[in-house]
């Protein structure tokens, strides 16, 4: 897999707010159909890090890559260009507005006159969340009326809707009952299949050893390593998060 | 008895808050016309009423989009008085010297000079707002006393009249209408249209399949639009013209005044003003990009800015449109009153900002109508108009307006409570 040329590759990345480094020259890459978690404690770095990939952020340096061009990312817009959907662990919802006015928003579907058109809109949110929630019902009310995992459903609906090539999932499952995390569990899987790139969020150590394929840790802003997942175990991966230390005896990149 | 009025209620589709306005607004009139004996509510003083409610209204509309954006304009009443004086100034001095008195583009070009110097001094706040990032409170109040130091120095103080005879018809007045045969014109098209709309958008609905309301829901609503707008114009045109006025108009079309002959005013020209920046605001905010990212900008600005809204520049765009429709009510303004003194839009802010929270909007942002805001605006009028009818002394009609103002925006707090909107 490594001979590929990656999806993403964020190389050298570094950004401080006022004299604190928050993430401090690190490189990660993502593969096609490839899992990978980003672990680390509160603070750590992680959130950070992909906020610079999809255009909330602007690094002081370093350079990304996507499918081995180099990409200029300078706001979220950019970011949609090159097919980065992220899911933020806020969801980013305009909690004033109704399910499909907040999946399409900043790409409206419009009508011949250039007016929104709204029901075209509800007609598309209907059927994604069909596949996504059967149980979703509540399309003419604002998402502030909805519970937790209906409003993580129109978040991820968002996300996946606009053929998303690299998708960012920032704490997909802190909000969600057991049977919600098992769909977005499944949707993973799925999505994965599709040939999709995901960047798990997560400190959740066993979503981590359970949906990834390799695993990111940072502290402190800095990039402990790399590792792939099916080589560590649970303790290796705590060490790395808690200590900052490298499994011995096992392949480590970055 | 309640659970039925309730399910009348959500059959026609209709919203609660709008009803309560309109009752609020009925319970006004009700009022004032007792007290009146009945004078509130004659069409000479609705004409009165809706020419004066104008103004406000037209900025009231524009207000809504800053408010919902978590934002407020302080300047507007001062903006108003200094477009108007400019304006004014133009039509008075510069222009008779250019192209000479009384030559047929001086109220065109006033006009556009109105609207455009509003965008310019709009969207030269948006974008300290916006790109400097200094708070709206701050350079609207700033904007505030500058406007108003700024109308001084067009004319040193001077009082500017009389204004170009056809840049007066916009405010209206005897002259400053539809005439009656243009009004019933106005009103069927006006009421064609609304059936039209309402049509369109049932076709729309239930060609993707959604539930559309009972047909005789739809025919109930159709009937009360249409009805309503004919109402009104039958009012407007049930105001007979003053006798002074009278011989005047007749004179000036060479027709021979006589006792018997009665004409009617009609519609004023600054509704119609009014009624097409209502639809056309109403078009801006619930059919086209720019309307749907104000309200998401108002609900969350960051989730707008994460899905690439750029709520900068949008900043100015929302200052700039409040701008251009505070030019349009200071010509309302200045021609209704013939004459501009540095007094003109003095306390207009207040009001219209009051007219856009009366109406719902929520200063907490993300919420907020153009009807609403415009139906606040008559409240105010309404309120302030029959309190004058009555007798009461000014100190005490803002007394009066003070209250309701906190009043209503406290109901307005128990109703999205109840709801959980």
């Amino acid at each position: 897999m490594d001979k590929q040329t990656p999806l993403v590759d964020m190389r050298d990345i570094h950004i401080s707010f006022g004299g604190i480094k928050a993430v401090d020259h690190v490189s990660v890459d993502l593969h096609p159909g490839e899992v990978v978690g980003l672990l680390g404690h509160n603070g750590a770095g992680k959130s950070t890090l992909i906020k610079i990939l999809s255009g909330a952020y602007q690094a002081d340096g370093g350079e990304i890559y996507i499918n081995g061009e180099k990409a200029e990312i300078h706001n979220p817009r950019d970011a949609r260009k090159y097919n980065i959907e992220t899911i933020y662990q806020t969801l980013a919802l305009a909690d004033n507005l109704d399910a499909a006015s907040n999946l399409f928003l900043g790409r409206e579907l419009t009508t011949a006159f250039g007016t929104v058109d709204d029901d075209a809109m509800e007609a598309e949110t209907r059927k994604i969340m069909g596949k996504l929630n059967p149980n979703f019902q509540k399309f003419s009310e604002p998402v502030s009326a909805l519970s937790g995992g209906q409003r993580q459903s129109v978040a991820i609906a968002r996300a996946v809707y606009f053929d998303a090539k690299i998708l960012i999932m920032d704490e997909p499952t802190a909000a969600l009952g057991p049977h919600e995390t098992q769909m977005v569990s499944e949707l993973i899987q799925q999505l994965k299949a599709e040939g999709i790139g995901i960047f798990l969020i997560s400190h959740d150590i066993h979503d981590v050893m359970e949906l990834c394929d390799r695993a990111s840790v940072m502290k402190n802003g800095q990039l402990v390593g790399t590792v792939d997942v099916k080589d560590v175990t649970d303790d290796d991966l705590l060490g790395m998060i808690i200590l900052g230390k490298r499994p011995e005896g096992v392949p480590v990149q970055g | 008895m309640q659970k039925q009025a309730k399910n009348l209620i959500d059959k026609l589709g209709l919203d609660v808050r709008l009803l309560g306005m309109i009752g609020a607004l009925v319970v006004i009139w009700v009022v004032f016309g007792i007290f009146t004996d009945g004078r509130f509510l004659s069409p000479r003083n609705f004409f009165n009423v809706s020419v004066q409610t104008a103004s406000v209204a037209v900025m009231a509309t524009g207000m809504v989009f800053v408010i919902v954006t978590r934002n407020i304009d302080l300047s507007v009443g001062s903006m108003l008085g200094f477009i108007g004086m400019t304006v004014a100034a133009l039509q008075v001095q510069w222009l008779p010297q250019i192209v000479g008195l009384g030559h047929w583009s001086i109220w065109i070009i006033a006009v556009f000079a109105a609207v455009f110097m509003g965008a310019l001094l709009g969207a030269f706040q948006g974008w300290i707002i916006g790109y400097l990032t200094v708070p709206a409170f701050i350079v609207t109040l700033g904007g505030f006393l500058v406007y108003r130091g700024a109308m001084w120095w067009v004319t040193k103080g001077q009082t500017q009249a009389p204004l170009d005879p056809t840049f007066r018809l916009l405010g209206g007045g005897a002259e400053g209408t539809l005439g009656e045969t243009l009004s019933w014109g106005f009103g069927i098209f006006a009421s064609v249209v609304a059936v039209a709309l309402m049509l369109m958008s049932r076709r729309n609905k239930a060609s993707h399949g959604f539930t559309v309301k009972p047909v005789w829901a739809e025919g109930v609503l159709i009937a009360i639009a249409a009805g309503l707008i004919m109402c009104f114009v039958w009012i407007m045109n049930s105001y007979p013209i003053p006798k002074g006025a009278m011989r005047r108009m007749t004179e000036a079309q060479g027709i021979e005044y006589t006792d018997g002959l009665v004409w009617n005013h009609g519609v004023a020209i600054p509704v119609v003003i009014l009624l097409g920046v209502a639809i056309v605001m109403t078009i801006v905010a619930t059919r086209t990009r720019f309307g749907r990212y104000v309200y998401a900008t108002g609900g969350n600005p960051e989730a707008a800015e994460l899905s690439g809204i750029n709520t900068r520049l949008l900043t100015v765009k929302i200052f700039a449109l409040m701008g251009a429709l505070t030019g349009i009510a200071s010509i309302i303004a200045s021609a209704r009153l013939n004459a501009v003194d540095v007094g003109l839009g003095t306390l207009d802010e207040l009001r219209v900002i009051a007219a856009a929270v009366i109406g719902g909007t929520a200063l907490a942002g993300g919420a907020g109508t153009i009807y609403g805001a415009v139906i606040g605006a008559l409240i105010m009028q309404s309120l302030q108009s029959g309190m004058a009818s009555v007798g009461v002394d000014a100190p005490l009609q803002n007394i009066v307006v003070g209250i309701v103002l906190v009043f209503a925006v406290y109901v307005d707090i128990v109703y999205r409570r109840r709801t959980g909107a």
